[in-house]
């Protein structure tokens, strides 16, 4: 071998009981490489890092360090090894300061006391070295995500870092974060740290990766450098089958009113998620996308109209009615329909089978109830109706909806709540940690939706989804409209920066 | 009413608030416990039959052994072990903390009931054992008013105090609480930078126990010199809820601590200066107060956010 690997994983296999999470997987990282690791959810790829970090023993498989056997037992010998990772979900107590948050875990010079003034100054120190902006002293509940994810990669550096894993790193980031992000990456890169980055995003891979290792259910599928290969082989790779990636759309006239949202005020979880005085409208064959980073208030909005979320003070009319602070099953009877963010906690009973789960919606309809009893005859053909259209693989209708996959399991909410012919249908995050084909299936049926002349919420944090789907935007930050823009003006530039707050008036203003 | 007030005078209130003290002691040691436990992520429900324990085990080896300091080691140690094995139900076998809490305190109120009986048979007149003497500790003594409150106590007063400042510094200036604090936040993270959660919540359960059996050994052989069954009488419970309203700091549940003892000194004193209340409803006064501070300030108080939560490392 004439590479200098500094990292080498080799036939790595990981079994959870009977569930094989890797199985034979490869790795080689070069110094100074960003290597990215694609894989659509579910194939592996956050279990491979675990076993790299230390926090899941490998069942097969040894892992090598500049050419040289090592054994990882756990979080602290990785961190020795050289080996940093920045998680998906940050790894910070949001109620410790930031150099807390990097004493952790560290031996200090006036054991048994933390030596506060020196980890203060090497923070500095690292923080400049690498480019990074990040203050001590602040609070980590404080910090916007981007800023956050600074202290993480600052962690990993002050530890003496060799090898940073950043797990799906760019989820929670603004376009404009995502940027600066890379930026530092590469840098970071460049000084001979070398770089493991994990992605089910095609266009960052390509944009970021020098070399990408592909898994898939997995398996290894293939290394592949990012020099020579296109967007769609690589998507190809990744899903094991031919993929057409963009969204086409029919123009349709929009028709009468149906959603009619004024100054909407909802106290949320957190005070940047409460909608502050919120208004607008969506008609007939409209798909309305809300975008925005997560926890901007996506949430309670759809609760709102949903029912489940106490508005304090505005209205919300459909078809002219209003329906403030109606009860959720008033709305359901109003042919609302909801398909939630969480799948398995609000969106179906795990532990029911698939046909109680298909009639949760309809339980007071008369087809399926009769004085109290549930019509099960009634019930299990409507079900077979559903798995049928919808394509939805399952071993029958009798087992628990726990056992589907996510992609068949959100094909049964869509179906279900599709099926309710709805007026209008709330869509939060429809398409997350599903795998290619489930999201195609489901973009096909939004826009089938929209053909019959229905009015949809789209709710997603992928932007490329909103803008391929909407006919109008809408940007959600702090829990106010940074801006409402047609399908045709919006670019990822003009939505990233929506998104981070600046308001599109003083955007255009901006530009003139 | 006149004939009350005439006995409100400044002896009245002096030996009042020193018995505020004497009475909060038991409570602000177990508190202590308690919060080394939750600031770990470890509710432990169990702290009331570990004073239990402590006073029991506490009062046996005294009444043996003559010697009150073996007693009160032996008594405190008799909580730690308890304690410890809450821990072993709840973070090595990822029990629910709350059933096997409570299921722990029944059991410590059997064991200790029973062997008590046991050992004394059923009799109206007690065993009785010496109770430390109080030190003075000359000069500060002399101070007029605070000499007689503080510096005129027994020397589990004293080493409360101690232990209230050396907590204090544990979980807020050492690399040890640090790691403790970041198991209660966010046990995950915490193992990411190489803290061993559940090592980390064994220590701390074992020391809660070690401070509400020491608690509880007060309470037997510090204050009473005897014992009989249910002594605790939910002094345990009430330590849970000032570790609320103390926010989870040791200096605040001190202060906690001595409003829960003024009220108990207080029904005691109302109860002998023949105040016309039937005395049934002056015993409910700490214990009012209890729910009562626990409504007004439970909504505000910001748990450690892993607290009472398993936790469990390869889940996928």
């Amino acid at each position: 071998m004439s590479h200098n690997y500094s990292l080498s994983m080799k036939n790595i296999t990981k079994k959870f009981g009977d569930f094989t999470a890797n199985e034979n997987v490869n790795l080689d990282v070069e110094k100074g490489e960003i290597h990215g690791i694609l894989g659509e959810n579910g194939a592996g790829k956050s279990t491979l890092m675990n076993v790299l970090y230390g926090l899941y023993k490998q069942t097969e498989g040894d892992v090598y360090i500049n050419e040289e056997k090592v054994q990882i037992d756990g979080p602290l010998d990785a961190i020795a090894k050289g080996i940093g990772m920045i998680h998906q979900h940050f790894m910070l107590i949001s109620a410790f300061s930031v150099s807390e948050n990097i004493a952790l875990g560290l031996k200090s010079q006036k054991e048994p006391f933390i030596d506060m003034v020196e980890i203060k100054r090497r923070i500095k120190e690292v923080a400049e070295e690498n480019n990074l902006t990040v203050d001590p002293d602040a609070m980590i509940s404080d910090l916007s995500v981007g800023q956050q994810q600074q202290v993480e990669i600052l962690k990993a550096l002050y530890r003496g870092g060799e090898i940073l894993i950043l797990d799906e790193p760019t989820g929670v980031l603004t376009p404009q974060e995502s940027e600066k992000l890379f930026a530092t990456l590469k840098m970071i890169a460049k000084k001979g740290h070398s770089i493991i980055f994990i992605s089910h995003k095609l266009d960052e891979v390509l944009e970021i990766c020098d070399k990408v290792t592909i898994l898939r259910r997995g398996k290894n599928v293939g290394v592949v450098s990012t020099e020579n290969i296109s967007k769609k082989e690589l998507a190809g790779l990744m899903v094991g089958r031919e993929v057409t990636l963009s969204i086409e759309k029919e123009d349709i006239k929009p028709g009468k009113l149906v959603l009619d949202v004024s100054n909407l005020t909802v106290k949320g979880s957190t005070v940047a998620s409460s909608l502050k005085s919120i208004s607008f409208s969506a008609r007939e064959g409209e798909i309305i996308g809300i975008a925005g980073v997560d926890g901007n208030g996506q949430r309670e909005l759809v609760e709102a109209i949903a029912g489940l979320n106490k508005v304090i003070s505005g209205t919300i009319k459909v078809n002219g009615e209003d329906i403030t602070n109606k009860s959720a099953k008033e709305i359901l009877k109003r042919k609302i329909a909801l398909i939630p963010e969480s799948r398995k906690v609000v969106g179906s009973v795990c532990q029911f089978n698939l046909v109680d789960n298909m009639i949760l919606r309809q339980l007071y309809d008369k087809k399926f109830n009769c004085w109290g009893v549930i019509k099960y005859k009634e019930a299990n053909i409507y079900t077979d109706e559903i798995i049928e259209e919808y394509d939805i693989r399952t071993a029958g209708k009798s087992i628990c909806a726990a056992q589907l996959s996510g992609g068949n399991l959100q094909k049964l909410i869509l179906g279900r709540e599709i099926h309710l012919d709805p007026n209008l249908l709330l869509a939060m995050h429809p398409t997350r940690g599903l795998d290619v084909g489930a999201i195609e299936f489901v973009h096909e049926k939004l826009l089938e939706q929209r053909k019959a002349g229905k009015t949809i919420v789209y709710v997603s944090t992928e932007l490329e989804e909103v803008m391929g789907l909407s006919d109008r935007i809408i940007v959600l930050y702090n829990g106010k409209i940074t801006g409402i823009v047609d399908q045709l003006e919006a670019s990822r530039e003009l939505l990233g920066r929506m998104m981070a707050g600046e308001y599109i008036d003083d955007i255009k203003e901006a530009s003139l | 009413m006149n004939n009350i007030f005439s006995q409100l005078d400044l002896a009245f209130w002096i030996t009042f608030i020193a018995a505020s003290v004497r009475t909060a002691v038991p409570i602000l040691l177990a508190a202590l416990g308690e919060i080394f436990a939750e600031r770990s992520g470890v509710v432990n429900i169990n702290l009331e039959g570990q004073m239990l324990f402590g006073a029991f085990v506490g009062f046996i080896v005294t009444y043996i052994t003559g010697n009150l300091l073996i007693g009160t080691i032996v008594g405190a140690t008799a909580g730690m072990l308890l304690a410890l094995l809450f821990g072993w139900v709840c973070i090595s076998k990822l029990a629910n903390q709350i059933v096997a809490g409570i299921t722990l305190n029944i059991l410590a109120l059997g064991i200790t009931s029973y062997f008590f009986r046991i050992i004394f048979g059923v009799t109206t007149k007690l065993p009785h054992v010496a109770t430390y003497q109080n030190i003075k500790i000359p000069l500060l003594n002399q101070i007029p008013i605070l000499g007689e409150i503080l510096f005129n106590n027994n020397i589990i007063v004293y080493l409360t105090i101690f232990i209230i400042v050396i907590s204090n510094i544990i979980i807020f200036r050492t690399t040890f609480g640090l790691k403790l604090r970041s198991v209660g936040e966010y046990p995950r993270a915490a193992e990411t930078m190489g803290v061993n959660v559940k090592k980390m919540r064994y220590i701390a359960v074992g020391i809660c126990g070690l401070l509400a059996g020491l608690g509880g050994a007060f309470i037997s052989v510090g204050i009473l010199g005897g014992f009989m069954e249910n002594i605790t009488q939910g002094r345990g419970f009430i330590a849970l809820a000032i570790v609320i309203f103390g926010k989870w700091n040791p200096y605040k549940a001190l202060g906690a601590a001595l409003i829960f003892g003024g009220a108990e000194a207080l029904q005691v004193r109302m109860q002998v200066i023949g105040i016309q209340i039937p005395y049934q409803f002056m015993l409910i006064i700490p214990y009012l107060l209890t729910a009562i501070v626990l409504i007004i300030t439970g909504r505000k108080a910001i748990a450690p956010a892993a607290s009472g939560i398993p936790y469990e490392r390869e889940k996928l």
